[in-house]
């Protein structure tokens, strides 16, 4: 559904993002994981068209995306890591907002608003402004923004980051969901236990390269006997991207 | 799609900007407040009200029938207060501050300024003590001073007593002056002339002379013969576009905090141009400064009664400034960084923007030299075009060149704009 293939970025003499390629297919969940400053920002933005790449190329079902205004990017959407929305609109015009960008209005954007509302909890909380919410229920509220239109691919940029463990289950319940549905999932985060909990694959990144692209089990397998068949992930982790500290 | 998103981001502002109630009121009444008072210092009397004057002390040491006629009609001049305190208070007075300019008449003025007037004399001192700080009012008294000082001079030479003595002197010393033997000849049938004209009024046998010979008539010059000055109308022209600007600002700011917050990201991942984006805060930004323009207007017309001269042209002038401050707004994103420093830089800009347009004070009050440049302010084309449009009563066509400055200049505001505009989202 969604292929990457050799990006690259640059700012000035730093090499950000340097020939990267991995796949998510439909159903699939990929964690996309790498210390501060591997370049998974870099990639997603590229991704999501927030950041031209200045070599290779995004293909959304085998087409590359190309251009501000791709009918393509309405099959991708974007749940970025700073909670997105307008805390002085209600939860509901946020929503109203969202979905109109991608050309959805009338019943048809009422009766997203209302099912995104529901999936994530908030569809008693439409009508009150986002300012007077949890830090919770805005995470859930982001998710309900990105998927919004429907789009077969979702980008997830660290969306469980300072909730509590009630709403970052139900985020994951959400998460399950859709996957269930079909839809490609691209998930970045620094908490191990949740790649390791959801998903299929996970590509590891540093220094803007992709260190491993497989599933747990193949990565415990590529670290051989000295990790063991019980490895966690961080370990796995930390093996391949070393315990220097990166900030 | 594009309109109906375009519409949403539009719709979005608008809720944004009308969701803080008590940020709404303010923003639209502090012009009001402040635009008033200008209004206020500016718009003169009202129709049959009394000018307000400039205090004049004078201090009369001479007593003569010269300087009593001097006193006599300057107290009947409309533009100053004349009062008559001594010496020492009046000199207080002026050093305090609590008047422009004390008139000091010394002892032997009377005699010494005919005497000079009918010949060739050592002209006479006449003392002004002034403030310093008050310099225009000063200057209006020393221009009103000098033709009344000169109308009772001249009166007093040819009609008073203080005339004829000194005619009677200048016949009995005109032979040893040293003129030309013509020129003097024909004095001494000037002043023989005036002595038998100052006899005869005396007797009552002449007709009064020597009056002042005209007066004069003011005539407000205004494209529309029944339009009147209204300082409201200036005042209100100037505040509205410098809290347009303030607006623009906050635009602008809104921008870069969409950007801080995130937001950018979510609308730049949105199938959408780059145009799209950019225009609905242009159109956005463009309605938030025309209702700020046009509340002022509505309080103004309302309650000052402002005269709208020509509407359409007041509305094209309302929409131009307008769209000048949302693409200033645009400007301002593109080149700011955080939003908390990019509204104290824009302000100190603004102020200057404002400042040199003439919004605050008219701009005829400034140096020649600053002059010059206040054209190239978008203020200023802002402020004579709504001047234009209200009470100098002028058509449209008055207008077309602040409306096409005020349009390009929103071109190359909003094509700067574009090409500075942080598009990147790591």
């Amino acid at each position: 559904m969604l292929a990457v293939r050799d990006l690259r970025k640059t700012y000035g003499t730093l090499v950000a993002v340097d020939g990267v390629s991995f796949a998510v297919e439909p159903g699939q969940l990929v964690g996309l994981l790498g210390p501060n400053g591997a370049g998974k920002s870099t990639t997603v933005s590229m991704i999501a068209g927030l950041v031209t790449p200045e070599a290779g190329a995004v293909t959304v079902g085998g087409e590359p995306l190309s251009g501000d205004t791709d009918p393509r990017k309405r099959l991708i959407g974007l749940v970025p890591q700073d909670l997105a929305l307008y805390d002085e609109l209600t939860a509901a015009a946020n929503l109203r907002l969202f979905g109109a960008l991608y050309g959805i209005s009338g019943r048809a954007l009422e009766d997203a608003i209302s099912s995104s509302l529901l999936l994530v909890g908030l569809a008693e909380r439409a009508g009150d402004r986002v300012r007077t919410f949890s830090g919770g229920m805005k995470r859930r509220l982001n998710l309900a923004a990105g998927l919004l239109h429907d789009p077969q691919i979702l980008l997830l940029d660290e969306p469980t980051v300072g909730v509590d463990p009630q709403s970052r289950n139900a985020i994951f319940e959400n998460l399950e969901f859709l996957k269930s549905r079909g839809k490609a999932l691209l998930y970045t985060t620094h908490y191990m236990e949740e790649a390791e909990r959801m998903a299929d694959r996970i590509v590891v990144m540093d220094h803007g390269r992709v260190l491993a692209d497989d599933t747990l089990a193949g990565l415990r397998q590529r670290a051989g006997r000295d990790a063991g068949p019980g490895a966690s992930l961080e370990s796995l982790f930390l093996a391949m991207t070393g315990r220097t500290l990166r900030d | 799609m594009t309109l109906t998103a375009l519409t949403a981001l539009v719709r979005k502002d608008l809720l944004v900007f009308f969701t803080d109630r008590r940020a709404v009121i303010l923003t639209l009444a502090i012009p009001i407040a402040i635009a008033s008072f200008f209004g206020s210092l500016f718009s003169g009397p009202e129709e049959g009200g009394e000018r307000a004057r400039v205090a004049v002390a004078v201090v009369d040491q001479d007593g003569s029938a010269l300087s009593k006629r001097i006193v006599a009609t300057l107290g009947t001049d409309r533009a100053i207060a004349v009062t008559q305190p001594p010496l020492n208070e009046a000199r207080a007075s002026v050093q305090g501050g609590r008047m422009a300019v004390a008139v000091v008449i010394p002892a032997g003025f009377g005699a010494a300024a005919v005497r000079t007037f009918l010949t060739q004399g050592q002209s006479t001192e006449l003392e002004l003590l002034t403030d310093p700080s008050r310099g225009a009012e000063v200057a209006m008294v020393r221009g009103l001073l000098t033709g009344h000082v000169m109308q009772a001079v001249v009166q007093e030479s040819f009609t008073g007593p203080d005339g004829r003595l000194a005619m009677e002197d200048a016949l009995k010393t005109l032979d040893s002056s040293g003129m030309p033997a013509d020129t003097r000849e024909l004095l001494r049938q000037l002043l023989q002339s005036a002595q038998g004209l100052s006899r005869a009024q005396d007797s009552g046998t002449a007709a009064p002379a020597m009056a002042t010979p005209f007066v004069v008539r003011e005539t407000p010059v205004t494209g529309d013969p029944f339009a009147k000055y209204n300082g409201y109308a200036h005042s209100f022209a100037g505040m509205g576009i410098q809290f347009a600007l303030f607006a623009a600002i906050d635009l602008a700011a809104g921008i870069l905090l969409e950007r801080e917050r995130g937001l950018w990201k979510r609308l730049r991942s949105a199938p959408l141009s780059r145009t799209t984006l950019l225009a609905a805060r242009a159109i956005s930004g463009t309605l938030i400064t025309m209702l700020t323009l046009l509340t002022g207007f509505v309080f103004a017309v309302v309650v000052f009664r402002v005269p709208i001269g020509n509407v359409a042209g007041f509305v094209a002038m309302i929409v131009a400034s307008s769209i000048m401050a949302a693409s200033f707004g645009l400007l301002v994103a593109a080149l700011g960084h955080t939003a908390a420093a990019t509204r104290r830089a824009a302000a100190f800009v603004v102020l200057v923007m404002v400042m040199l347009g003439g919004a605050w004070v008219p701009a005829f009050l400034f140096p020649a030299w600053l002059q010059q440049f206040t054209w190239l302010v978008p203020v200023r084309w802002s402020v004579e075009g709504l001047d234009a449009m209200t009470w100098r009563g002028l058509g449209f066509a008055d207008i077309v060149v602040p409306l096409g400055l005020l349009l390009g200049s929103s071109v190359v505001f909003a094509a700067l704009a574009v090409w500075r505009f942080r598009w990147e989202e790591a």
